[in-house]
């Protein structure tokens, strides 16, 4: 443990951070506190850890060991769907027991189990359950889904990618095409996942409609944090020690790795399928938070962003990830809340609403042409570590890994 | 001998119409059926239509073609029916259908005007056939066989038959023989001249034939215990066998009244329910009956006290129809008649499977084309240079609006269609240029990088279209050149867009090879694909030829745009709809190697139809397969179709 | 002890709460806020961003009138980005943070019931214009769209009586409007001696661009010699392609007529519509409806937005119809307090802009007349039917699970009611 702290520098100071913050926001909470931040804006916060914690799994994927996944929102979004089904079930369950109760006859199994189903259904025009709902009724095995589920899923693509050795560019397009046909699979209604619409009304958990959404709201925001500060610590774990030092070797030079005698499928299968499962219990925290899951959810473009944010944030540093994720999912959530005043130029008037994705796009050119280090790299600034110059020679493939300032650490 | 008696028949009974209508004008015949005309619709129209069009006035050809070009108005003071011909916008000039002089210019507002539906509309284009198919004028006597093929009644065969002799033009005389048999398919009367029109028709492709043969074929499925004795059977069937599936057969016997149906699940719960007393059911506490089994105990338990119907849990249907005979029967009476429909329908329908597989492949190769079109940019940034361009779509997007604004300066479609492709290249080759320049040129050594900068860049001119267009979908539209299809028969066909895009596709692909190939700038790229240092150390300049290599692709992407946007649609979400399947066209063909890419095109366009072929009602669950399947191939072929070998293949 | 000054803490706010709203029910505070909850960006911004117009040209309109309870009304524009989630996010902040009075806004179905739940939770209002599926009735939300029995219903009695239609194609974007449409469809067309075989039910994705051969499957549905309709639900700038392509291939009208229920001005006007000329749509607007209160309408659209190039559509006039009803109700009940308007609501009266009135029912659905419009060659619409004003129903009356349910805010005080039972399934509704 204390070698951990050793390693990762940034692990004191992020739980510090971490912690502080949780209890900032907890004070000036609707529910426990002074009623500052709204419990929307509580909601933002628990949805942004969660982004957070998806976008330190993107970074050990991709910063740590190279592999730029364009699909990991597809298991974020599997984690959200399962334990979606389970929120959507037990909640209808109490809903038609309600109502059947003042039937002439106590309901049978069978009869509950056609209301739930005709409930649930009934919005996209089918009464029955598929099969894949079979574990609904069950807490515990639909958590069990929101790890199997994704994990298995990333560990049959991930060893058959890279079994075949499909590296670099065609990874991530293979990783792409992986997110679009599942989120196309979803959007059909057939694929008994309710189609476009989704699973709804998530925020409203099962047999606790007395407590209010304030309440809610911050126990989700506890729990993200956990999650995220948990996390933190595996992630500081694994890139820590000789594993870390073997997958970030795996990232500069997969070949000399390969030749030095390690297995370096396995060890990209591993965090694969780690990250994958990060993001699968990610969905599963955030989509309750969100309310809603869909089909569009994992649309690609979503994990374009997810890898836009660490490479904002400064990829190859855990807490850059973190940064990222904050600061590109908050500032939008202030730009399309119409918050943001309008810009006024003399000819033109730049209203926000239609001009911040502008501003977005051009940001990601400027941070990836003038700082591929990201915003995580201003720390770098703050405590004077900028790394030795070596004069003349590239620093590697890839200048954006700061090979000299992780040997150092 | 029996038609001529119909005939004089008819004729006497027009006659005598005539004979009363002689001192009534068309505007009597109208006004006595005021009521009809005013609130009209399809079902209770008829009588007014064949009122007017026998009433053997001369001005009631007038009044129904007037009334089917919407061109008749009622004088909303006096309830008087008159055409009219507009003014301008809200005035009309009216004038009087029997004499034709004008009544004066009215304010529509004081007008109603006559909308007859389509329905209507062909009800009267049918009963304008007698008039028409003798009129002097060919396209008069061409409407007049359109409406026949439409909406053709038995009433129309004789008028048809009487005037096919005296027909002069060639062409209007094979029409009307054509529609004379068609007609006699379905109104013939007797079963020799129909069996000869049916087998008249063997191996023909058009739609109206088998239109015409398939009714004659219809069957239906009966409980066939008691059928008459002339019933035109077409198999006996048994209930329980793929045919007849057990529940369709039981519904049969029910339908028949052979068997009642045992009581439901829903019909013995409320029998339970409507014998509940004092919170007991034959003795079964209310609350217990929470299972179907006790359920059923109570509900025997009721039956055996004789409260309501018995009911046998070991009842099966399909031991209820095991015995039972059925029978697919024909709703066409005559078994000459269906015999020869089958037969011919059995020669058509192999003809038919042949060039549905031909138009399938037509469909495929066109789909193909357009995404090779939308690729080929890409092949070349990304294939040849490396350079992964998510901003690429939104180039093709560029490309389109480049069109639309074109169309909107130039009115005139194919002069602004053939300015749009050079300057929508201009357009997207200055974009891909300036691109190059300011941002992938500092990227080079990071090439996944360029991935990042070039999604912001997207987004970024995603938004900036919508907010210079709007959010609208804007017409570009196809010069009338390129308007209809290739129509090899009524299966196979393509429209000419389609063609226009696929031989757009062949000159670029053409254009491709040359540069590569044949021209310096070809070698020069080649060369600093290969080694940019080795390249530059022989004179080449690698910046220079790599901003003009990119600008080209980029250029080909606007093209395309404008060539996407004539079939699809503009819209600044235009360029999304093309980025992931390009790139995989490229990947699955092999980078670096336009074959590669062609091949990739078409393996994805003709999976894609192929899929949709199965699963016809379902475009989503084709699109879904046709990805796992690229998954599943790049796990077999990591390189693609053509993979580069040896040094080049290097990442 | 801590317990209990945390119990008496949370009881002072929620006591000073409880006497702010008092409050701010007696005596209006100014200004009124009028959220609109509309994307500005993203896929359905195409469709949206002109529904925020109207709705600041509506408050404008009636700001320059003087208000509303002697206040001005005061639009907060937000920007869902046609991400669903978001619009839960965004009704949440919409009511808790700007506290606006009522919010109008939302298109696509998933939408909606993506603010269902919070829109129910924080008892808020709104206001939803579009045509939707049936199938739900909220004590929060005003339908003023049509319902399956408005539109595609009474449409569909068009086909088989007017057109003498006998064999369907159901094309739809597989999202849940069409989904469950159809699926009305198909029982109502069942229930109309319809052959199943004779239903041919085809699903695409949204921009759905190659409709080659769709268009040549519904073509040879002909072969057996029935009369074919096409019964579109194909959604957005999907119908671009599918009507280009509808064009190429020659279809006509009079051959196989195509009515559509997402296809308006709006959406034909990204078209050359000399070759559609004759196909139909079936709304209870049109651009082209000939009243003094809709040219009313348009000067005042065209002179907001600035451009006479500009149409106006059917979910354009439901805003309409909803804001002016909203007003109304906030008049009559001389607050903007969510439930005493909600009271107020039923039974409201305003004119619509095609001649006849709209009621606000106790199912929180209107009256709407039923017009079917044949496409013109200037992208405008030929009205060939008009029916009497329709009363809007929550719950289908052709899907046997539906049938025995009703909505009646009023009396019942229930969405969800089984008439057969007698019960109230659910008091929130199903999302």
């Amino acid at each position: 443990m204390r070698d951990l702290f050793r390693n990762t520098p940034s692990l004191p100071v992020f739980i510090a951070v971490l912690v502080v913050f949780a209890l900032g926001v907890t004070v000036l909470s609707e529910a426990y506190g002074l009623g500052v931040l709204s419990t929307s804006f509580v909601k933002t916060l628990g949805k942004t850890a969660c982004l957070a914690l998806v976008a330190i799994a993107m970074d050990l994927v991709w910063g740590y060991t190279g592999i730029l996944s364009l699909g990991h929102f597809a298991f974020f979004g599997l984690g959200g769907y399962m334990i979606g089904m389970w929120l959507m079930y037990a909640r209808t369950e109490l809903i038609v027991l309600d109502s059947l109760a003042a039937a002439p006859l106590p309901p049978t199994p069978g009869e509950i189990s056609d209301a739930i189903a005709s409930q649930i259904f009934g919005v996209v025009g089918a009464s029955d359950f598929p099969m894949v709902w079979m574990f609904a009724h069950s807490f515990w095995a639909q958590m069990a889904l929101v790890v199997l589920v994704p994990g298995l899923l990333a560990l049959v693509f991930g060893w058959l990618a890279f079994r075949s050795r499909v590296t670099g560019v065609y990874l991530s397009i293979l990783t792409q095409a992986m997110t679009l046909a599942l989120s196309l699979y979803l959007f059909q209604n057939d694929s008994g996942l309710r189609g476009n619409n989704g699973l709804s009304g998530l925020q409203n958990l099962p047999g606790a409609d007395a407590i209010p959404q304030a309440t809610i709201s911050i126990w989700f925001f506890w729990a993200s944090a956990l999650a995220l500060l948990l996390t933190y610590v595996v992630a500081a774990f694994v890139v820590s020690g000789t594993f870390g030092s073997v997958i970030r070797g795996i990232r500069d030079d997969e070949a000399r790795v390969r030749f030095l005698g390690y297995p370096v499928e396995g060890f990209k299968l591993f965090v694969f399928v780690l990250t994958a499962v990060i993001a699968a219990l990610g969905g599963a925290l955030y989509y309750p938070q969100a309310g809603i899951i869909n089909p569009a959810e994992i649309a690609p473009i979503a994990s374009i962003y997810l890898a836009v944010w660490v490479a904002i944030g400064g990829r190859g540093r855990l807490y850059g990830a973190v940064i990222g994720a904050c600061v590109v999912s908050l500032l939008s959530t202030w730009f399309t809340g119409g918050q943001a005043p309008d810009l006024n130029l003399g000819v033109y008037t730049v209203k926000w609403v239609d001009w911040w994705q502008v501003g977005l796009g051009l940001s990601f050119v400027l941070v990836t042409l003038f700082a591929p280090r990201g915003l995580g790299g201003l720390v770098d600034l703050v405590s004077h570590r900028l790394s030795p110059n070596r004069h003349g020679a590239p620093l590697g493939p890839d200048t954006g890994a700061l090979r000299e300032k992780e040997a150092e650490q | 001998m029996i038609r001529r008696l119909i005939i004089s028949v008819l004729l006497l009974f027009l006659c005598s119409v005539t004979a009363q209508a002689q001192d009534m004008t068309v505007q009597d015949v109208l006004q006595a059926h005021r009521e009809a005309l005013e609130k009209s619709s399809r079902r209770t129209i008829g009588p007014v239509i064949d009122a007017i069009a026998d009433s053997g006035l001369p001005a009631a050809r007038l009044v129904l073609e007037r009334w089917r070009d919407r061109e008749m108005w009622q004088r909303e003071n006096d309830g008087l029916f008159f055409y009219g011909e507009p003014v301008d916008r809200s005035t009309e000039r009216l004038f009087d259908f029997e004499t034709g002089a004008e009544v004066g210019v009215y304010s529509t507002r004081d007008l109603d005007q006559l909308k007859p539906n389509s329905g209507i509309q062909a009800m009267i284009a049918a009963a304008l056939v007698k008039f028409q198919l003798n009129d002097p004028d060919p396209a008069q006597r061409r409407t007049a066989l359109e409406a026949i093929a439409r909406s053709g009644e038995a009433a129309h065969l004789a008028p048809l038959r009487r005037s096919i002799p005296t027909e002069t033009d060639p062409v209007l005389r094979a029409a009307k023989e054509r529609t004379e048999r068609l007609l006699t398919i379905a109104y013939g009367a007797t079963d020799a001249e129909r069996v000869a029109a049916i087998e008249h028709f063997r191996g023909s492709l058009f739609l109206d034939v088998r239109a015409a043969l398939n009714p004659l074929v219809e069957t239906r499925t009966v409980y066939a215990a008691d059928l008459p004795a002339d019933a035109n059977i077409k198999r006996r069937l048994r209930g329980g066998s793929a045919d007849l599936p057990v529940a369709e057969a039981f519904a049969l016997l029910v339908d028949a009244g052979v068997v009642t149906p045992p009581p439901t699940v829903d019909e013995r719960k409320s029998a339970l329910i409507a014998h509940t007393r004092d919170g007991k059911v034959a003795g079964i506490p209310v609350a217990d009956l929470n299972t179907q089994e006790i359920r059923d105990r109570a509900y025997a338990a009721l039956a055996a006290r004789g409260d309501v119907p018995a009911w046998d849990p070991a009842f099966s249907e399909a031991r209820a129809v095991e015995d039972a005979p059925f029978a697919e029967v024909y709703t066409e009476p005559s078994a000459a008649v269906t015999e020869a429909a089958e037969e011919t329908l059995r020669s058509i329908n192999n003809t038919v499977a042949w060039n549905q597989v031909l138009d399938l492949s037509l469909d495929g190769l066109s789909l193909a084309s357009i995404y090779f079109l939308a690729a080929i940019g890409l092949a070349i940034t990304f294939g040849v240079m490396g350079v992964i361009n998510m901003a690429h779509g939104e180039f093709i997007m560029m490309g389109a609006y480049t069109g639309y604004v074109v169309q909107q300066v130039i009115p005139d479609y194919t002069v602004s269609i053939l300015v749009a492709i050079p300057l929508a290249f201009a357009v997207t080759f200055g974009a891909g240029v300036a691109m190059e320049r300011l941002i992938i040129r500092r990227l080079y050594h990071r090439p996944l990088e360029t991935l990042l900068a070039t999604f912001g860049v997207s987004i970024a001119l995603q938004q900036i279209a919508k907010n210079v267009f709007g959010t609208q979908v804007r017409p570009l539209t196809a010069p009338d050149w390129l308007d209809g299809a290739l129509v090899l028969n009524d299966v196979v066909g393509i429209s000419y867009i389609r063609i226009a895009i696929f031989v757009l596709a062949l000159i670029f692909l053409g254009i491709f090879l040359f540069i590569m190939q044949k021209t310096r700038l070809g070698l020069e790229t080649r060369a600093v694909t290969q080694n940019p240092r080795m390249a530059a150390s022989m004179g080449i300049n690698p910046g220079r030829v790599n901003m003009l290599t990119f600008g080209l692709g980029s250029g080909i992407a606007g093209i395309a745009g404008v060539a996407i946007g004539l079939y699809a649609k503009v819209t600044s979400e235009l360029g999304q709809d093309y980025i992931v399947q390009s790139f995989m066209t490229v990947v699955v063909g092999g980078v670096g190697n336009i074959w590669g890419t062609l091949l990739g095109a078409g393996l994805i366009g003709f999976l894609q139809k192929g899929i949709e072929w199965f699963n016809p009602s379902n475009t989503l669950a084709a699109q879904t397969y046709m990805i796992i399947f690229i998954i599943i191939f790049i796990q077999f072929r990591p390189k693609g179709i053509i993979a580069l070998k040896g040094r080049a293949a290097g990442d | 002890m801590k317990h209990a000054l945390k119990i008496a803490f949370c009881a002072g706010l929620l006591a000073s709460t409880a006497m702010t709203s008092a409050a701010m029910a007696q005596d209006q505070a100014c200004p009124i806020k009028v959220g609109v909850l509309h994307s500005l960006s993203g896929s359905m911004a195409i469709s949206e961003t002109t529904l925020k117009d109207v709705m600041l040209m509506l408050i404008a309109e009636q700001n320059n009138k003087g208000g509303l309870l002697g206040c001005q009304i005061e639009p907060v524009v937000v920007d869902p980005a046609s991400d669903w989630p978001l619009f839960a996010e965004k009704a949440r902040e919409l009511l808790t943070v700007q506290d606006v009075d009522v919010i109008f806004g939302a298109w696509t179905s998933v939408s909606r019931k993506s603010i269902l739940p919070v829109i129910e939770e924080l008892n808020g209002l709104l206001f939803y214009p579009v045509q939707y599926e049936g199938e739900e009735s909220s004590k929060n939300v005003f339908y003023t769209g049509a319902a399956p029995n408005q539109q595609a219903i009474p449409a569909t009695d068009y086909f088989l009586e007017e057109l003498g239609v006998e064999k369907f194609a159901l094309l739809g974007t597989d999202y849940v409007y069409p989904r469950t449409t159809n699926n009305i469809l198909e029982a109502y067309l069942t229930s109309k001696g319809i052959a199943n075989e004779d239903i041919f039910v085809n699903y695409t994705p949204f921009g759905h661009s190659d409709w080659s051969k769709i268009v040549s499957d519904v073509v040879a549905l002909g072969a057996d010699g029935k009369r074919v309709g096409v019964i579109s639900t194909i959604n957005g700038d999907a119908n671009i392609g599918f009507y280009k392509e509808l064009a190429a291939q020659g279809v006509s009208a009079a051959d196989i007529p195509v009515i559509a229920f997402s296809v308006g001005e709006e959406e034909l006007s990204g078209l050359d519509t000399t070759n559609l000329v004759g196909h139909l749509a079936a709304w209870n607007y049109f651009m082209s409806a000939d009243t003094a209160e809709n040219e009313a309408f348009i000067k005042t659209w065209h002179d907001f937005i600035g451009d006479d190039a500009r149409v106006t559509n059917d979910p354009m006039e439901a805003h309409y119809i909803g804001f002016n009803m909203w007003v109304n109700a906030v008049t009559e009940a001389g607050t903007t307090d969510v439930d005493t308007v909600i009271d107020a609501m039923v039974g409201q009266t305003v004119p619509n802009l095609t001649g006849s009135t709209a009621e606000m029912l106790p199912n929180h659905h209107l009256t709407k007349p039923v017009l079917i419009g044949e496409i013109l060659a200037d992208g405008q619409f030929d009205i060939v039917s008009e029916t009497d004003p329709v009363p809007g129903d929550a719950w289908t009356d052709y899907l046997p699970e539906s049938a025995v349910l009703t909505s009646d805010w009023k009396d019942l005080g229930c969405g969800m009611y089984n008439t057969r039972t007698e019960t109230c399934v659910q008091i929130k509704s199903n999302y």
